[in-house]
């Protein structure tokens, strides 16, 4: 049967661990591995939703705002720890979620641009300048008595592997058996007896309480920030094309597309910024041509299982 | 055994514009009993077996499993209280080994009784198991289609012309398997459209016509009741 835990899901989960706990002694720019991790949280926290059950939510930053602006909001207003109000951030990123649940009677490209348009109504009332007494509106907000760069690197650290947990979890248990079956044929999963509706929802839920909670954690780090900063699409687009790009479905998929991705993209942005969208684009375009179902896939035709 | 009947219909009813899918629909069926469903292309026997499975909602009607009334249940609470279907084209998890097909029915279902080696031997899978069920035979599909409800060990089965593209022999031994079911408890309603597969069976028809019952009795009877060779035979 099933294992929770399988050696090579381990070993992921440890290295994991040990490369964002030790890089910062031994590489100083720590803002930009907490943005990679950032981005392997997104990329994952999206793999949840599209890997698993086949909605794609390119609207998936509105619940990184929504986690950003509901933890801000919380610090500012009820003046709870940090801590206390990422969780809060999470937890406004679900109530966000809950109330576009509806969205997902919509499938395929539907979904995706309804998703898309919700982010962009959620972006757009937070950055009303009607709201700023409220939001902060256009000037966005400020949250610098928290500051706290390590405490809150090490909460992104945790909330990274939790979110790759989920997906060792969704591979492995008799849950991910359930999404296996629905992604394939939905019928024929009710027809086992699997309660589709619900599962998807927890899904989705699950999925918007990750790009809440690092929402959260990304506004205490950097503690000053404009709606644009953690409601753009650019976000969006990165987290998908990082997931992509390893290979979505995967656990490992999303972790190797982050930060081989993040990586070029730091490199390029400082060497060559004048190329970054030409360099990026094409590549967008030869994985999109070439390697359809992520680099996991090549070794997949070896027939090493990468599930 | 209670005497109260398994399955009742009554007076169900299913538009889709405005055209009368099934109209007024009513039988009742025991324990273990076999119907075979037959009738004209469109006359509204995959529409009568959705709306049993709840993949189709009903317009209006009432549909009673061991007298509770379960039209308003969603299909996988149907499937849990014990009625499983096939489908004309068989949906299997496509991507998943025979195994684990039916491993996902066994989970789900919450119902006990069923045996992912029995069904697979009874299936003729056993030899499949790891096979992914893209790569079977249509009429191996079928029969993963079927393990997939036996699994959920339905009281219930509803089977849609599981006899189509098969050769004679696939079909003596889908029979063979079918009448075993019953035997062993399983109420079972067929549609098909090769008669002579019906009759293996059962002897009990139902015969819809544009979504109404035109008769419910015998085989032979049906054969030579007028109005039924009309609706065959374009009347």
């Amino acid at each position: 049967m099933r294992k929770a835990l399988r050696p090579a899901d381990a070993i992921t989960l440890g290295m994991l661990a040990a490369v964002f706990f030790l890089t910062p002694h031994l590489y100083s720019n720590q803002s930009l591995l907490f943005t990679m991790m950032t981005f392997i949280t997104l990329a994952q926290g999206f793999n949840l939703l599209y890997g698993f059950t086949g909605y794609l939510p390119f609207g998936y930053v509105g619940f990184f705002g929504a986690g950003a602006y509901g933890t801000s909001l919380l610090v500012l207003n009820a003046h709870l720890p940090a801590i206390a109000a990422v969780i809060g951030g999470g937890a406004a990123a679900v109530v966000a979620a809950l109330i576009l649940s509806p969205l997902l009677r919509l499938s395929g490209a539907y979904f995706a641009i309804a998703n898309l348009a919700a982010s962009q109504i959620l972006y757009l009332i937070v950055a009303n300048p009607a709201l700023s007494s409220v939001t902060g509106g256009p000037y966005g907000l400020n949250i610098q008595k928290t500051f706290a760069p390590q405490s809150s690197y090490d909460a992104m650290l945790l909330v990274m592997l939790f979110t790759c947990a989920i997906a060792i979890f969704f591979c492995n248990s008799r849950f991910g058996l359930a999404l296996r079956a629905m992604t394939q044929d939905y019928v024929s999963a009710q027809m086992a007896g699997i309660n589709i509706v619900k599962l998807r929802l927890v899904v989705w839920l699950i999925s918007a309480a990750v790009a809440g909670l690092a929402g959260g954690i990304y506004a205490w780090n950097i503690s000053v920030f404009y709606p644009e900063a953690v409601f753009g699409l650019q976000i969006s687009v990165f987290a998908i094309v990082f997931a992509l790009f390893g290979g979505v479905g995967t656990v490992i998929g999303p972790i190797l597309g982050a930060i081989a991705l993040y990586t070029l993209y730091s490199v390029i942005g400082i060497s060559l910024p004048q190329y970054f969208e030409l360099i990026y684009g094409s590549l967008i375009v030869l994985l999109a041509l070439f390697l359809p179902e992520g680099v996991l896939s090549l070794m997949t035709w070896r027939r090493i299982d990468v599930r | 055994m209670s005497a109260e009947p398994l399955l009742q219909l009554c007076s169900v009813s299913k538009s889709f514009n405005g055209l009368a899918a099934v109209n007024d629909v009513s039988f009742a069926m025991r324990r273990g009993e076999v119907v075979g469903l037959v009738g004209p292309n469109g006359s509204g026997k995959t529409t009568t077996i959705n709306l049993i499975s709840g993949i189709t909602a009903v317009d209006s009607g009432r549909i009673l499993l061991e007298g509770q009334s379960i039209e308003r249940r969603r299909p996988f609470r149907r499937v849990q209280l014990g009625i499983n279907r096939t489908f004309q084209v068989p949906k299997p998890f496509r991507d998943m080994t025979v195994a684990e097909n039916i491993e996902v029915a066994l989970e789900f279902s919450e119902r006990d009784g069923a045996d992912a080696e029995c069904i697979l031997t009874d299936l003729g899978l056993a030899a499949q198991r790891n096979k992914l069920a893209r790569s079977l035979t249509v009429c191996q599909q079928k029969m993963l289609d079927l393990g997939r409800a036996l699994a959920t060990s339905p009281q219930l089965l509803l089977i849609d012309e599981i006899g189509a593209g098969l050769n004679p022999s696939e079909l003596r031994d889908i029979a063979d398997l079918l009448i075993r079911l019953s035997r062993r408890g399983t109420a079972l309603v067929v549609v098909e459209h090769l008669l002579n597969f019906v009759n293996r069976i059962t002897d009990h028809v139902i015969v819809l016509n544009a979504g109404v019952t035109l008769f419910e009795g015998t085989l032979q009877a049906a054969s030579a009741d007028s109005d039924v060779i009309a609706a065959f035979l374009g009347g």
